[in-house]
């Protein structure tokens, strides 16, 4: 397999994407666990030091990481990082999510003050803003969608670098603003509201049905909640669809680019390979694959096979041999890095048109800007 | 805090068990510690001498029909594959379950309410939609709820075609960061509704995950990150009340070199012209290249296991039973399986 050179797969430039100033978004998705918080963190770091004006978005940084990007408090509000190399007159700022509190502003920014202290109060809300599966996916957007706003205004930043939450499946932040505003847009609000509403003109036979199921469902007194919540929200309804319709859009555009992130793992790169193939679909902007935690390659050509039998015939003389025990590590590397190199290879062959580029495991986790500008060179300088 | 965990004798008297009393295993652990693998594993060994084992999967990945190679699994207990051997050679069965909230909810409308039409009517208004994406927690107590379900399912009587009873039940949990929230969304749920069937569901439900009958084990790898969220988790299912199992130390690095082979190693005190002479008589190729190679590999190998050894002395400080589990270099297939669940039964855990 090794012996004849395929031309491989396309390379993911990724300076030359962090360099063109027509980048202005790039989203950071994959399953969870492969290490997106870290690599949009070390794309926004090396973006910041070619000369660009980022802020980074995360949602759920590990904890020394965030400290050492001063975001460990949960505020809403980017800061800017320190240790930037400023040279190439760039900068960083970070922020971390607060999706109950972006939920919040965007209710308090979009019904009066009376009003938004009704939904606020709702228990239903609470429960919404704080707990619903999508609500973070869904903030995340919106987040999103005001900074670049912001940026577009008063010009703070020219590149926004989003890391997506750790959904259940890696498809769940693009489709949790449909889901939450076609809910709030449905048929089943109508329904919910009707009755408060008072004229009886929608309460057919097959509506009473449903509407005594689900207070058998839910209990009287949750779906009384339920009804106040969306009775008060009813004004909200087309502002909601409208910017969730608005950040759809800002996605699809050229300034956007989708970075897909995965571990040489089968399910991460399986869940990579659905994520490219709705990103198409969408017609989302893709710029390619970053395959992080790669195992190191070994330093010499001895085959697995060969170590191995070597390693027996020492031990047959000598059962704690420390040569035998090089030899046995050597062979594990050997077919750890096949292994994932196959799989690599196999992701190819089915999106032989997505650019991708690999970074290698680092010995300990990152947690300073060091270790991320590492990455950002590993990333940078594929062969 | 007294050692809950004192081994039980089983049916073997020469094997002790940690878990004889657990009905219902809950796997969490961060994304890409292998939580999937461990809980298909723990299955394969408790499902020994006859004993018949539910796993269970919630977040619609189709990871079971995926490692046990079957087709994709629909909402019905299917036998997937025959548990590990004991001593006597005698295995059980293993089934799996793939729970899907929407189907988890249209039966239980049918089981409570005998609702026919009135199901397709809420289809139909986004009712089924609303209970099981947007109202919050409902999604998570129909889950649940259906884990109780089998759990907590009498035994057969004996005539007819009835459902399996089962010795024990493992669920493939969603990942430590939204365990607590998961499993302890049935008391949220609970306070939300205060009355009604949904609430009388979720303190039932409740009732077991915090009983002696389920534990709650948490897969890690050694390395910072999931370590940190392992801790971060026991103190959370604890104060939640929910009973804190085992962690499971996955992926751990192969330990062909000995304690002081590896110290000799990361501090560069092994003799390459001994190496290069017990290659030569292991019949390799050999030049110095090779044995330079081989020693630079071995030290990248001795920096991180110890950086391996210092995040399990951290696992160890959290005072639950403790297993461990090797990367195995070829991946995860079936026989992969078997030879994990042998593991995790030589350890105690099953």
């Amino acid at each position: 397999m090794t012996a004849r050179r395929r031309p491989g797969p396309p390379v993911l430039d990724v300076d030359a994407l962090l360099d063109d100033r027509g980048t202005e978004i790039i989203v950071c998705c994959g399953s969870g666990g492969v290490g997106k918080t870290t690599t949009s963190a070390a794309l926004a770091l090396r973006a910041a030091e070619r000369g660009r004006k980022v802020v980074v978005l995360t949602i759920d940084p590990a904890r020394r990481l965030a400290q050492s990007m001063g975001i460990e408090q949960l505020d809403n509000t980017p800061r800017p990082v320190t240790g930037v190399d400023p040279a190439a007159g760039g900068s960083l700022d970070a922020m971390m999510l607060d999706m109950k509190r972006t939920f919040d502003e965007v209710v308090e920014g979009q019904a009066s003050p009376e009003k938004a202290k009704q939904i606020l109060e709702n228990p239903f809300y609470i429960a919404l803003s704080s707990s619903f599966a999508g609500t973070q996916e869904y903030m995340a957007m919106e987040k999103l969608g005001q900074l670049h706003r912001e940026a577009l205004t008063d010009g703070t930043y020219d590149l926004i670098v989003v890391d997506t939450p750790p959904s259940r499946s890696a498809l769940d932040f693009l489709d949790a603003p449909e889901r939450l505003s076609s809910f709030l847009d449905g048929r089943l609000i109508r329904l919910l509201v009707a009755p408060a509403r008072g004229p009886a003109r929608l309460m057919t036979a097959g509506l009473s049905v449903v509407t005594s199921a689900l207070g058998k469902i839910l209990g009287g007194q949750m779906l009384r909640d339920v009804q106040t919540f969306v009775t008060a929200l009813d004004t909200l309804f087309g502002s909601f669809r409208q910017r969730a319709e608005k950040t759809f859009a800002l996605l699809q555009a050229d300034g956007t680019a989708f970075v897909v992130v995965a571990a040489p793992e089968p399910d991460a790169l399986r869940e990579a390979a659905y994520f490219v193939d709705r990103l198409t679909d969408d017609d989302m902007p893709l710029a390619g694959l970053v395959v992080n935690r790669a195992s190191p390659p070994a330093r010499t050509d001895l085959s697995a096979e060969a170590a191995i039998t070597a390693a027996e015939r020492l031990r047959a003389g000598d059962s704690s041999s420390l040569t035998a025990g090089l030899l046995q590590l050597h062979a594990d590397r050997v077919r750890i890095v096949e292994r994932e190199q196959h799989l690599r290879e196999r992701f190819a062959a089915s999106h032989p048109q997505v650019p991708s580029a690999v970074a290698a495991a680092m010995a300990s986790d990152v947690h300073d800007l060091e270790g991320l500008r590492a990455i950002g060179t590993s990333l940078a300088e594929q062969r | 805090m007294p050692p809950r965990y004192a081994r039980h004798v089983s049916a073997h008297p020469d094997r002790t068990v940690d878990w004889p009393q657990v009905r219902l295993h809950v796997v969490t652990g961060k994304g890409g510690t292998g939580k999937s693998t461990v809980a298909a594993a723990l299955a394969l060994a408790l499902a020994s001498s006859g004993r018949n084992v539910l796993l269970c999967e919630v977040e619609g990945r189709q990871g079971i029909a995926r490692m046990f190679d079957t087709d994709p699994l629909p909402y019905e207990e299917r036998r997937i594959t025959k548990g590990a051997p004991d001593q006597d050679g005698r295995a059980g069965q293993v089934h799996a379950l793939h729970i899907d909230p929407e189907s988890a909810l249209l039966e239980y409308l049918a089981m409570y309410y005998k609702l026919g039409r009135a199901g397709k009517a809420l289809d139909r208004f986004g009712v089924i939609d609303f209970a099981t994406t947007v109202a919050p927690g409902v999604r998570d107590v129909l889950l649940t709820g259906k884990v109780y379900e089998a759990v907590q399912r009498p035994r057969a009587s004996g005539r007819g075609r009835e459902a399996i009873t089962y010795d024990a039940v493992v669920l493939d949990a969603p990942p430590t960061g939204r365990i607590s929230q998961f499993l302890g969304v049935n008391s949220e749920v609970a306070g939300l509704a205060k009355v009604g069937p949904i609430k009388t569901q979720a303190d039932k439900v409740m009732a077991l995950l915090r009983s002696a009958h389920t534990a709650v084990h948490l897969v890690t790898i050694l390395e910072e990150m999931p370590v940190q969220e392992t801790s971060d988790g026991i103190a959370e299912l604890r104060s939640a009340g929910l009973p804190v199992g085992g962690v499971v130390v996955n992926l751990v690095r192969p330990q062909a070199l000995g304690a002081s082979a590896l110290a000799q190693v990361h501090d560069d005190e092994v003799d390459p012209t001994a190496v290069a002479s017990d290659l030569k008589r292991a019949q390799v190729d050999v030049d110095q290249a090779l044995v330079t190679s081989l020693l630079d590999e071995a030290r990248d190998h001795a920096v991180r296991r110890r950086l391996e050894d210092e995040q399990r002395d951290l696992v160890a400080t959290e005072g639950v039973p403790i297993y461990e589990l090797p990367r195995l270099a070829g991946g995860i297939d079936h026989g992969a399986l078997v030879e994990l669940a042998q593991l995790l039964r030589r350890q105690g855990m099953a």
